[in-house]
C-alpha cells in the first residue's frame, strides 16, 4: 500500500482512496517520431546463444499472444504458450470481421503515420498515451508486410495490388481486409507461425490449460499456476517473465460479442497480485449487432461495421410507423438520424456516437423489431440504395457472408428487407496498466493486446484492435521484453518456494471451495444477473445514483455466489461448470471495480458517457481540467473469498505534447 | 417445441459411453442448437445431475470449436456450424441423436468433447510459410493476381472444425489438408516450400490415423464453409508432383 494515501471528497470517500501518482518512465525524451527507434536502441540486447536459457510464459494465443510466441520463438527464447481452447487457432481474434488499419497511404488520399496517430488519439477522445499511439501507427505498415509474407490472403484489386477500404470514424481508406473475415485470416497467419515454432521446439504449447494464478517471487512475476482442463491437474509453470495476452473482459456483461470462454481471470489474478488495472470502465458498445431475440440468448453477434460504408441507418419519424413493414414506409417518413445530426461523417461516425444515438432513438420510442422489455430495441440498416447504385452482385461480393449470417440468425432476408441492428458490448479499452515497454506494475509481467489498457483511450476506432494486437505481438513486445530478459536468467525457483506454494494452495483451496458450496443457483444464473446489472447501470449511459446502486447489487450478488452457487462434478476431470464458476467469481469482483471507476470519472469521454456531463445537444462533455489522466487501480485486498477492500487510485497524468486537445466533434 | 434428445454421455477418455435420453420441452425455434443444450444443462444442474460437456466458443461460426454429429449429420441438417444452427430447422416432437465426432484421430475426452490436436500437428508438419518476423519484403513488392488471391482466400476459410473427418466414412482429413495446401499453393509466397509442405503434411496425416480419400464427397457436403472437393485434387496433384520432383 502507498504511503501518500488520502481520501477523496464526497461520496467517493466510501469507495476508494487515492495513492501516489504513477508515470511511464520508459519512453525516451525527444521528438515523437524518434522515440521508438531510440527505445529499441537503448533496450539491452540478448546474445543469441543466451536466448535459449531464457524462458517466457505467454497466456493467450490470439493475435497478440500467438504473434509474440512465434516471434520470441524465432528469436530463440524458450516459450511456453497457454490457451484454454482446444487449439491456439480458436482464440477470439478469429471473429474480428472488418479489417486492419495501416498507414500505407496506398490510396494517396493524404494518409500518413501522423494522421493515423492523430485519428487514434482523437478517436480515443484524448484519453490515450501519445507515445504508445504514435508507435502503434509507426509499426502498422510493417504488420501488413509481415502478414502478406505469411500468406494472409488480403483482398486484391485486378492488377494484383492490395485493396483498401475506409472504416468507421475516419476519412481515408487505410483498412486492409479479407472479405468479412480479416481476424480469421490474420489469426491463422499468426497461428501457423506459432505452430512452425512448436515444430521447431522453441515453443511448448499447452492447449486446454487455464491460468488460475500468477506467481510473484521477490516482487517479480515468475510463473503461473494453470489447470489442465482435461485432467483437472493443477500445474506449476515457472519462467523468467510472464506475458498476458488474454484478451478483454466484455463478458462481464454476460451478453456481448465475445466468445463464450472469453474471461478476465488471468488479468484479475494478476491484478490481485499487484498489477494495476487501467481505466476498467472504458467499454466499447458496438453499434452494428444483431438485436436480442429472447431470454435464452447466450451471446450477441456482431456484424462488421464496414456495413456502415454502404448501409444507411434510419428509424421511422413517427412512433406509430414502428410496427409497419419498413418497405412500406415512404422516404419522407424516415429519419436517417446519423446523416441528419452529423452531416460530415453521416453513417460513419465513431462507434460510441452511433451506439448512443441508436439508444436515444429507441428510448424515444422509435425503435423497431420485437419488444424486449418496454422497448423495441433495434434500428434499420438499409442496403436498398446501395443495391440500386452498385447492383446486388457487388453488394454480395463485399458483404455476402455477413448477409448470410444475418439471414441464418434472424430468418430474414437482408437483400429484401432492411437489417435490424442494435448496440452490444464488444471491446474493452481498459485493461492492465502498462508502461511504454508494455510492462505492468509488476516487474516481469507484460501485457499485450486487448488485455492491456494502452492504445485506445476511452474509445477504439474500427480496424484498430487487430492492428494493436499484431503490433504488440510481432514488433513491440519482442523488442521491449529483451531489456528485461537481458538481466536474466533470474534465480532458479523451487516448486517449494513459499511464493509458488502459496499460489498453488490458493488455487486448490478455491477449487475445493467452489465445489463444496453445493447451493441452489447455477453459475449461469449469477452471470446473467451480473450482466443485467452492468448493462443497466454501467452500460451506454452511467449516472452517479445508478452506479452506487450497481455497486450494492454486485456486492450482495457476490456474497450470494459464494454461499449459494451450485457447481457439480469433480476437480480431477473435465468440468466445464467449474471452469465457468472460476471465471464468473472473478467477473463479480471486476464488475465492482468497473462501477467504482465509472463513478469516480465524473465526465463523459469516448465509451464512458456520464449523463451528468453532456452538452446542450446531448453530446459527451469531457472535463480535461479534472480528468486528463489514466486511472490505474491498485487492488486493496479483502479478508475472505469474494471480499474486496476499497481500491487505491493512482493517476497517470496525460500530457498532450504533440496533439492539441479539442472537444471531439463529428458534425 | 418439445424434443427428445439422445445424447452420448461418456465420463472420460477410457470410460465406456452410452446414449442417454432426455426430454426437453418449451424450446423456442429462435434458439440456436447450443442454446437449446444450455437450457438442458441448466435443468440438469438444477436436478443435481452433471451437465453435458460440449465444446463451443465464438458461437458465430468462425472459431471452429463446436461440432456435433446431429442425427448422423456433422453440424446437423443445414450447411453451417453447430452454433449457427437454429431450432427452426427441426420439427416439434422430433427425436434428435447427438454424438461427438467419431474418428480414430479424434479421441473422445468426455461426452461430446473430442481431442482434435492431430489437426494442429498436421499444420506443424508444413502448413505455414516460413517468414520470420521482420524479414518480410514490402507488401506491394509481389503482385498476386486477384483470381489466385480469391482462391487462396476460399481455401483459407477452413475453420478446422473437423466436420470433414467426422462425415467421411474413412475418417480422412484430406479436405482439411487440401484446403491448406491450396491456400498456400495459390500464393507466390507459398511456392518455395510447396513440395516439402505437401509431403510432410501427408506423412503426418497418415501417421495420426486419418484414412485416405476415396472420392465420396461427404466431407465437402458437411463443410460449414463450403470448401470444395477440388482442393483434394489439388492436394493429390501437388503430392504426385512433389514425389516425382516436378514441383
Amino acid at each position: 500500500m502507498t504511503e501518500t494515501l488520502n481520501k477523496p471528497e464526497g461520496v467517493d470517500a466510501d469507495y476508494y482512496s487515492v495513492g501516489a501518482p504513477i508515470a511511464d518512465t520508459k519512453a525516451p525524451a525527444g521528438p515523437i517520431e524518434n522515440k521508438w527507434t531510440l527505445r529499441k536502441f537503448d533496450a539491452s540486447l540478448v546474445n543469441p546463444a543466451n536466448r535459449r536459457k531464457l524462458s517466457v510464459i505467454i497466456v493467450g494465443t490470439g493475435l497478440a499472444g500467438a504473434a509474440a510466441g512465434a516471434t520470441l520463438g524465432e528469436a530463440g527464447y524458450h516459450v511456453k504458450s497457454f490457451c484454454f481452447q482446444d487449439s491456439p487457432r480458436r482464440a477470439h481474434s478469429i471473429a474480428a470481421q472488418g479489417g486492419i488499419n495501416a498507414a500505407k497511404n496506398y490510396k494517396e488520399d493524404g494518409d500518413s503515420i501522423y494522421r493515423l496517430f492523430y485519428d487514434t488519439v482523437k478517436g480515443g477522445d484524448y484519453r490515450a498515451r501519445e507515445t504508445n499511439v504514435y508507435r502503434l501507427a509507426e509499426v502498422s505498415a510493417n504488420i501488413i508486410d509481415q502478414c502478406v509474407a505469411q500468406g494472409v490472403p488480403f483482398a486484391r484489386e485486378y492488377g494484383g495490388l492490395l485493396d483498401n477500404r475506409s472504416f468507421g470514424g475516419v476519412q481515408v481508406s487505410r483498412t486492409f481486409y479479407a472479405r468479412g473475415q480479416t481476424g480469421q485470416q490474420l489469426l491463422i497467419g499468426a497461428y501457423q507461425a506459432l505452430e512452425r515454432q512448436i515444430a521447431a521446439g522453441t515453443v511448448e504449447m499447452y492447449a486446454r490449460h487455464e491460468m488460475l494464478e500468477l506467481i510473484v517471487a521477490d516482487g517479480q512475476a515468475r510463473g503461473i499456476i494453470a489447470r489442465n482442463l482435461v485432467t483437472g491437474e493443477i500445474e506449476t509453470h515457472l519462467a523468467d517473465a510472464v506475458v498476458l495476452a488474454s484478451g478483454g473482459y466484455g463478458n462481464v456483461f454476460f451478453l456481448s460479442t465475445n466468445a463464450m470462454g472469453s474471461n478476465v481471470t488471468a488479468n484479475w489474478r494478476a491484478h490481485r497480485k499487484g498489477a494495476y488495472f487501467g481505466n476498467p470502465c472504458y467499454t466499447q458498445i458496438h453499434p452494428t449487432c444483431i438485436p436480442v431475440s429472447g431470454d435464452h440468448q447466450s451471446k450477441l453477434t456482431l456484424m462488421s461495421e464496414s456495413l456502415r460504408n454502404d448501409g444507411r441507418i434510419w428509424v421511422p419519424k413517427r412512433k406509430e410507423d414502428c410496427e409497419k413493414d419498413p418497405r412500406q414506409i415512404p422516404e419522407e417518413d424516415r429519419d436517417y438520424y446519423l446523416e441528419r445530426i452529423y452531416p460530415a461523417f453521416g453513417n460513419l461516425v465513431p462507434r460510441d456516437i452511433a451506439s448512443r444515438q441508436a439508444k436515444n432513438m429507441c428510448d424515444e420510442g422509435r425503435g423497431v423489431g420485437p419488444m424486449v422489455g418496454d422497448f423495441r430495441r433495434g434500428v434499420y440498416l438499409d442496403f436498398a440504395d446501395a443495391i440500386a447504385r452498385l447492383g446486388k452482385p457487388a453488394v454480395e461480393a463485399k458483404y455476402g457472408n455477413l448477409f448470410d449470417m444475418y439471414a441464418r440468425i434472424t430468418g430474414e432476408n437482408p437483400y429484401e428487407t432492411p437489417m435490424r441492428i442494435y448496440p452490444a458490448v464488444h471491446y474493452t479499452m481498459g485493461g492492465l496498466w502498462v508502461d511504454y515497454d508494455l510492462q505492468s506494475s509488476i516487474p516481469g509481467l507484460f501485457v499485450t493486446g486487448e488485455a492491456n489498457f494502452s492504445d485506445h483511450g476511452a474509445n477504439r476506432l474500427g480496424a484498430s484492435a487487430l492492428m494493436q494486437g499484431l503490433a504488440d505481438g510481432y514488433f513491440v513486445l519482442p523488442n521491449t521484453i529483451r531489456d528485461y530478459l537481458a538481466k536474466g536468467p533470474y534465480p532458479t525457483l523451487d516448486e517449494n518456494d513459499p511464493s509458488v506454494a502459496e499460489a498453488r494452495t490458493s488455487v486448490e483451496d478455491r477449487t475445493r471451495r467452489l465445489l463444496a458450496i453445493n447451493g441452489e443457483r447455477s453459475v449461469d444464473s449469477f452471470h446473467k444477473e451480473l450482466g443485467h446489472i452492468m448493462w443497466e447501470y454501467c452500460g451506454m449511459e452511467r449516472t452517479e445514483t445508478g452506479l452506487m446502486k450497481a455497486i450494492d447489487l454486485i456486492r450482495s450478488l457476490r456474497a450470494e455466489f459464494w454461499r449459494n452457487v451450485r457447481v457439480l462434478g469433480a476437480a480431477d476431470t473435465l468440468n466445464q461448470s467449474l471452469e465457468k464458476a472460476g471465471r464468473v467469481a472473478d467477473f463479480l469482483e471486476l464488475g465492482e471495480l468497473m462501477c467504482i471507476d465509472a463513478l469516480h470519472r465524473r465526465e463523459s469521454c469516448g465509451g464512458h458517457f456520464r449523463a451528468e456531463s453532456q452538452t446542450e445537444d446531448g453530446e459527451a462533455l469531457r472535463h480535461d481540467d479534472e480528468f486528463l489522466y489514466v486511472a490505474a487501480w491498485e487492488y486493496a485486498g479483502g479478508s475472505g473469498e469474494g471480499e474486496m477492500g476499497a481500491p487505491v487510485l493512482h493517476k497517470e497524468d496525460l500530457a498532450y505534447e504533440f496533439i492539441q486537445l479539442k472537444q471531439r466533434s463529428y458534425k | 417445441m418439445n424434443l427428445t434428445l439422445k445424447i452420448w454421455r461418456q465420463d472420460g477418455p477410457t470410460a465406456r459411453g452410452e446414449l442417454v435420453t432426455y426430454q426437453v420441452p418449451d424450446i423456442s425455434p429462435d434458439m440456436s442448437f447450443l442454446e437449446m443444450l444450455d437450457v438442458l444443462n441448466e435443468r440438469l444442474n438444477a436436478e443435481g445431475k452433471e451437465p453435458v460437456a460440449f465444446d463451443s466458443d465464438c458461437r458465430e461460426g468462425i472459431c471452429g470449436m463446436c461440432g456435433l454429429m446431429i442425427s448422423g449429420d456433422a453440424h446437423g441438417p443445414e450447411k453451417t456450424t453447430t452454433c449457427q444452427l437454429h431450432m427452426r430447422s427441426f420439427k416439434d416432437g422430433e427425436t434428435i441423436t447427438i454424438e461427438p465426432w467419431r474418428a480414430t484421430a479424434f479421441p473422445v475426452l468426455r461426452d461430446l468433447v473430442v481431442d482434435r490436436t492431430a489437426f494442429d500437428r498436421i499444420i506443424q508438419a508444413g502448413g505455414f510459410i516460413s517468414a520470420n518476423t521482420g524479414a518480410a519484403p514490402k507488401a506491394e513488392a509481389i503482385l498476386v493476381p486477384k483470381e489466385n488471391a480469391d482462391r487462396a482466400f476460399m481455401a483459407a476459410e477452413c475453420i478446422g472444425c473437423g466436420a470433414c473427418v467426422a462425415a467421411c466414412p474413412n475418417a480422412s482429413g484430406m479436405l482439411f489438408m487440401g484446403a491448406k495446401v491450396t491456400h498456400l499453393g495459390e500464393l507466390p509466397q507459398g511456392q518455395p516450400e510447396r513440395a516439402q509442405r505437401v509431403a510432410a503434411m501427408v506423412a503426418t496425416h497418415d501417421a495420426e490415423g486419418f484414412g485416405g480419400c476415396t472420392n465420396i464427397g461427404e466431407c465437402s457436403h458437411a463443410c460449414p464453409k463450403g470448401i470444395p472437393l477440388d482442393v483434394i485434387s489439388q492436394l493429390n496433384a501437388d503430392m504426385r508432383k512433389a514425389k516425382s520432383g516436378r514441383l
